[in-house]
């Protein structure tokens, strides 16, 4: 019976949805309709999202939440000293958004940019068949547009930081972030919530490197359980240009990232990192593209995740060498301990090369804390909970000694301890 | 200090240790020697608490507590120390974060406030010296690179720096070279006083001749078959163990 009646949830899904008045380009707008009119969310038959469901996410049905925060708490400001804009459902909050930019800075909502300023919105992100872009393109409310002059050193970081609020919220945020060329940046990315439940947060953020640039991310996940979160993040080096993000996931029940690099000019740097700490019932997956386009560069990617409970990670690293990008050394890895016979992990490291003079490697291990260690530790007197922790911290300090910006170490830290009890 | 009553202890239903006695008093250095397979790590890791090992009948008595009712991390506070035979690395955990873990959960245990930083890194100083262990390493991941003979110092090491009632040396000795024996030894020598009481558990009477023992052990077949003094230990090494188990087989 059922076979014959095709429900589609997407389509009942964007009836409590208000498309988008940004200046988005029209074709862009078209594009990312049409997906929505010719598709359904994805199945675990679909092979990018096979291991993530998300069937919670289409049942959501919510209203127009009112905004409710009237103040801001220290717990979701990451760096205290940073250029901080504050996002709440999607919307811009002005009274806790810095007023005061440096020169040579543009920095505002998108929804004070003009079309023009909008013009590579939807420039590299893949809208066919994919729904959680399409649905952000089409339905985006505000989000942050930056653009950075060329010849710039930033000093002061800028954070963007959002927050969702209520019950059923669905937050479609959109952000532009430009470095101009031999300009160097820091941004940090704070995805928090509060009083929320059932919401989702659906995020995609452009961001363009230009020539000699340098761009540092840092992207802290810590909604409350019970919300659901996607993001994407979409990536363009020129040529010697360096890109980090370091992507640290603490808490949500459902969050897929997807983080596309493109590296279209040589010599470039990039590097990826993530941390994914899990529990319960939290589902985390990270996927990851990493396009060589061009020759004579180097990409770094270190994710590490520790799993506790029932919770259940994803981690799919793609690695492409095109065929005419020679001297390419790219090196990824991915290891995860499960501290539970409950915990898995899915773990696909993927490597594709065209080119015949690269030097690759990518690694995947999975496994539980080295017992023997465990009880060397205790044989010093130390109880086994601590040692679990000594060694867990032990293991995921690993990546999070790559994070330069000493605010968002200990912002980190103080999060771990707090949500598991683990000491640094 | 110790008293070993009766000990069965058997692993995947394979019984290792059948009946042994031992009495270790305050003050007092015992040795015990024995060929492969009779049983010696297993001692050292049935009274350092290995989970895996199913203790059937016996008792172990240290300093008045049922030794074998205490969890592993509790006979460490309670002050008894294993130098393990295989110190295991362990990436990424400092062993100095490792070592003040350690000592603040001792102390912990005992209702004792927990150590200063400045007092943690005088004592780090005073007892790396001791072994002459670079105090480098001590910032280093616990063993990670370690030659084999700076992870042995270190197992003389973290006694020193935890400073136990009893510790037990499970063939601290192998593998390592003269230079390292003498500093491992003295370290030991160094730390001896009339409160604290030493197992050295060994294959070779060379270690013998730097750390000098009241009495010698036998161990064979999972009890111990003879003791005696220092001498003993010069015997086994001449003759070998052969006579020994000729004698165990004639009763």
């Amino acid at each position: 019976m059922n076979d014959t009646i095709q429900v589609n949830k997407l389509n009942a899904f964007i009836d409590q949805l208000t498309k988008t008045d940004l200046p988005f380009s029209k074709d862009i707008i078209a594009i990312s309709d049409a997906t929505i009119a010719s598709n359904d969310f994805p199945t675990t038959r679909t092979e990018a999202w096979k291991y993530t469901r998300v069937g919670k996410i289409s049942s959501i049905h919510g209203n127009d939440s009112e905004l409710i925060i009237d103040k801001i708490s220290d717990s979701h400001i990451i760096d205290a000293n940073a250029l901080t804009f504050v996002f709440e459902n999607g919307e811009l909050i002005q009274q806790f958004s810095n007023k005061e930019i440096p020169k040579g800075l543009d920095i505002k909502s998108i929804s004070q940019a003009s079309e023009t300023e909008l013009a590579l919105i939807g420039k590299n992100v893949k809208l066919e068949k994919e729904v959680f872009n399409s649905l952000n393109t089409s339905y985006a409310t505000d989000g942050i547009f930056v653009k950075i002059d060329d010849k710039i050193q930033l000093e002061q970081t800028i954070q963007i930081i959002h927050i969702v609020t209520g019950e059923n919220t669905i937050s479609n945020m959109r952000n532009l972030i430009q470095i101009g060329r031999f300009s160097e940046a820091k941004i940090i990315f704070g995805y928090f919530s509060s009083e929320a439940t059932s919401s989702f947060t659906n995020v995609v953020t452009e961001i363009f490197v230009s020539e000699n640039a340098k761009l540092t991310a840092d992207k802290i996940q810590y909604e409350s359980a019970g919300n659901f979160h996607v993001s994407t993040e979409q990536v363009a080096q020129e040529k010697n240009s360096n890109f980090s993000i370091n992507t640290i996931t603490l808490n949500g029940t459902l969050v897929r990232n997807n983080l596309n690099i493109e590296i279209d000019g040589s010599n470039c740097e990039t590097h990826l990192n993530g941390v994914y700490l899990l529990k319960e019932n939290q589902h985390v997956d990270n996927h990851t593209i990493v396009d060589h386009k061009a020759p004579h560069c180097e990409s770094h990617e270190l994710y590490k995740g520790v799993i506790d409970d029932k919770a259940t990670a994803v981690f799919n690293g793609k690695v492409f060498v095109r065929k005419d990008s020679q001297k390419i050394n790219a090196f990824q890895s991915n290891a995860n301990v499960l501290l539970s016979d409950d915990a898995s992990v899915n773990s696909k490291p993927e490597l594709e090369i065209y080119a015949d003079d690269v030097k690759c490697s990518h690694g995947s291990t999975t496994g539980q804390l080295n017992e023997e260690a465990v009880f060397y530790l205790r044989a010093r007197g130390i109880s086994k909970k601590s040692a679990r922790h000594l060694m867990v911290s032990a293991f995921i300090e690993d990546v999070i000694s790559k994070i330069k910006n000493e605010e968002v170490t200990n912002f980190t830290h103080s999060i771990i301890k707090e949500q598991f009890g683990w000491e640094f | 200090m110790i008293k070993i009553s009766n000990l069965h202890a058997s692993i995947n239903g394979k019984e290792i240790l059948k009946g042994l006695n031992l009495e270790v008093k305050a003050g007092e250095i015992h040795a015990i020697m024995g060929p492969n397979g009779a049983g010696k790590s297993t001692l050292a890791s049935v009274l350092a608490g290995r989970e895996e090992y199913e203790i059937t009948e016996g008792s172990v008595d240290f300093d008045g507590q049922d030794l074998l009712e205490l969890s592993t991390e509790d006979r460490a506070r309670e002050g008894l120390f294993l130098a393990f035979q295989y110190p295991i690395e362990i990436p990424g955990v400092s062993n100095i974060n490792f070592l003040r873990t350690s000592l603040n959960e001792i102390r912990d245990y005992k209702g004792e406030e927990q150590i200063s930083a400045k007092d943690f890194l005088a004592k780090v100083k005073e007892k790396s010296a001791l072994v002459e262990l670079d105090s480098k390493l001590a910032s280093r991941s616990v063993n990670e690179g370690f030659s084999g003979g700076e992870k042995k110092r270190n197992e003389i090491f973290q006694m020193a720096m935890l400073e136990p009632k009893l510790a037990i040396l499970d063939e601290t000795d192998s593998g390592l070279d003269i230079d390292a024996l003498r500093i491992v030894a003295n370290g030991v020598n160094k730390l001896k006083s009339d409160k604290n009481a030493t197992i050295v558990i060994t294959h070779y009477q060379r270690l013998l001749d730097y750390i000098i023992p009241d009495f010698v052990h036998v161990l064979y077949d999972g009890r111990i078959v003879k003791s005696g003094t220092k001498e003993l230990a010069l015997e086994l090494e001449e003759k070998g163990y052969d006579w020994i188990k000729a004698e165990v087989e004639a009763h």
